[in-house]
């Protein structure tokens, strides 16, 4: 679904990401885990479009998609979020949603005096769609609230909930987990579970909760130093001994 | 034709112009309200559609390009259609760039659009200005105040539609936070040209509806005090991003600026000038206190409220 080839990116003198190269399987939940300062949200901001690669290439079912802006890959159903939750803070949960979904005609300014029937049609079928996604997230009962008072944990599963308003195909999601609690935690995972095997999702995860990667991801990739160290599941990966002492620190496998 | 007088005839005078005010206030809430688009340079729209209506409307003179006698219509439509596309020319530059820089441009081009009316005498008779410019329709000041309040109840009712429209929400969420709108699949640079346009084109009616309130227009109306920084107190103390809020901010700023003018005209000569500055200083003032009282000014935000869907399943 998405290959990456021989990808590098520097930073003035810091060599975030080199040579890296691997693919991510249509369907899969692909895991990316390593080290602090590894490279992968550097790898995850090439992929989804926010700065270009100094060299290498990225595929999306086999079209070059190398430095495409953003919002052009969205529209191929590639879509991201982010580590740190980016929400529209003074707009309230629906309208963070509602924003989503491209093509709508209230977005090119005329046609909401000249067709305002056709608009309020279509803003009518948005918001039962987001109400949709809010009864999934089990997040109704803040839908009114401005996204800005959202907890940590609420937020994060409303930038799942901007996944879900386009027709997504392959969702990058960096550290889900990071500052949710065990409770909402499960909901999140369950969530991901849930849109890749009803809606065909593919996905590719950041993630330091091993518990979390353990759970749903298979394959996983591990990266350090900027390149991809190893690839396989997560009993595999645990076993290599380069990637203990990479990212496990030779730690018994298992926990944080 | 109405002529009214006296304190009636004052009171026509002052609402004609806070009107006038409340259109720039619109148009610069549907940039920086909405968009966060930092324009310091509102005088620069305001003159190119105040100078487009005054040179397409007037009589022929020697002193000064025209002659084209055009209705008052069409004379307001060019000046929205100039200072749109001056807005086009400077947005495909600056727009770009981050939000700084747009705010040093708009800031240098108004400046320049002022210096290039005050010298090119042949376009507009310099700083001797273009007088005769005359109120549509044979208009008294009465029924103009008329013409101007037709104006801004379009123009709201316009603006406050797109507002709660997907465009406006595109406009709020790049507001917010432009990553996630960009990763929200929008074209980030596409709704901020648009944004930009469409106020600086209000802006530009503003300036035609002002050129046919004083019949007579120079460079010296154009001023960043009276183009840029009342506007700019106006929709900071009434509530950024309210349309409602730009409204009352244009009038009360408008009361304030004129009633202290009033006490200030009063003085001996010597401390006229003095209390000119005063006059600055008080208003500056007053926008501190408001927003130490009010942050978000006098009406703050609110969110637009959808219709919930009609229950179709079930």
């Amino acid at each position: 679904m998405i290959a990456v080839r021989n990808v590098s990116k520097a930073f003035g003198g810091l060599q975030a990401v080199r040579d890296c190269s691997f693919d991510i399987a249509k369907g899969s939940i692909t895991g990316l885990i390593g080290p602090n300062g590894a490279g992968k949200t550097t790898l995850f901001s090439m992929i989804a479009g926010a700065f270009k690669p100094d060299s290498g290439q990225i595929l999306m079912g086999g079209e070059d998609i190398t430095g495409l802006p953003t919002y052009k890959l969205f529209r191929r159903g590639l879509v991201r979020t982010f580590q740190i939750p980016r929400e529209f803070s003074r707009m309230t949960v629906r309208e963070n949603l509602m924003v989503v979904p491209p093509g709508q005609s209230g977005e090119v300014l005329p046609v909401n005096w000249f067709s305002a029937a056709r608009v309020r049609k279509e803003e009518a079928a948005v918001r039962r769609r987001a109400d949709e996604v809010l009864e999934f997230l089990q997040i109704t009962h803040v839908a009114d609230e401005l996204a800005g008072h959202l907890s940590g944990g609420q937020k994060k599963l409303l930038e799942l909930g901007r996944t879900m308003m386009t027709e997504a195909k392959v969702v990058l999601l960096d550290e889900p987990g990071a500052g949710v609690n065990p409770t909402l935690m499960n909901k999140l995972s369950d969530s991901i579970l849930r849109l890749n095997r009803e809606r065909g999702y593919t996905f590719c995860i950041i993630e330091h909760d091993m518990d979390l990667i353990a759970k749903l991801c298979h394959p996983v990739i591990v990266m350090a130093h900027g390149t991809v160290l190893a690839r396989g599941s997560m009993e595999e990966v645990r076993a290599n001994e380069q990637v203990r002492e990479a990212y496990l620190g030779g730690a018994s496998g298992g926990g944080r | 034709m109405i002529e009214v007088s006296g304190f009636l005839g004052y009171a026509v005078f002052f609402l004609s112009l806070a009107g006038i005010y409340g259109i720039l206030a619109l148009g610069l809430n549907v940039q920086w309200g909405f968009t966060g688009l930092f324009n310091i340079g509102i005088a620069g729209f305001f003159a190119v559609g105040a100078y487009t209506a005054a040179i397409l409307t007037t009589p022929p003179s020697a002193s000064h390009l025209g002659g084209y006698g055009l209705p008052f219509l069409a004379g307001a439509g060019a000046a929205m259609l100039l200072s749109g596309l001056l807005a086009v020319a400077i947005g495909l530059i600056t727009l770009n760039l981050r939000t700084d820089y747009l705010a040093i441009a708009t800031i240098g081009i108004a400046e320049i659009v002022r210096l290039v009316f005050k010298n090119e005498a042949w376009l507009t008779n310099g700083v001797r200005g273009i007088p005769g410019i005359s109120r549509p329709w044979d208009a008294g000041a009465l029924g103009y105040l008329g013409v101007i309040v037709a104006a801004l109840l379009l123009v709201y009712l316009a603006i406050e539609r797109a507002r709660r429209s997907p465009w406006g929400r595109v406009l709020r969420a790049i507001r917010e936070n432009e990553p996630a709108a960009e990763a929200a699949g929008k074209n980030i640079f596409r709704f901020r040209l648009e944004a930009f346009v469409f106020g600086s084109m209000i802006m530009g009616l503003g300036g035609a509806l002002y050129a046919h309130f004083v019949g007579f227009i120079s460079p010296e109306a154009f001023e960043p005090l009276y183009g840029t920084f009342l506007i700019w107190v106006m929709l900071i103390a009434g509530g950024s991003g309210n349309n409602r809020g730009a409204l009352l901010g244009a009038f009360l700023i408008w009361l304030v600026w004129s009633a202290t003018e009033i006490f200030t005209s009063r003085l001996p000569a010597e401390l006229v000038t003095q209390a000119g500055a005063l006059r600055v200083l008080l208003i500056g003032l007053l926008l501190q206190v408001i927003l130490l009282l009010r942050p978000e000014g006098l009406l703050p935000e609110h969110q637009p409220k959808v219709k919930p869907a009609p229950q179709s399943k079930e």
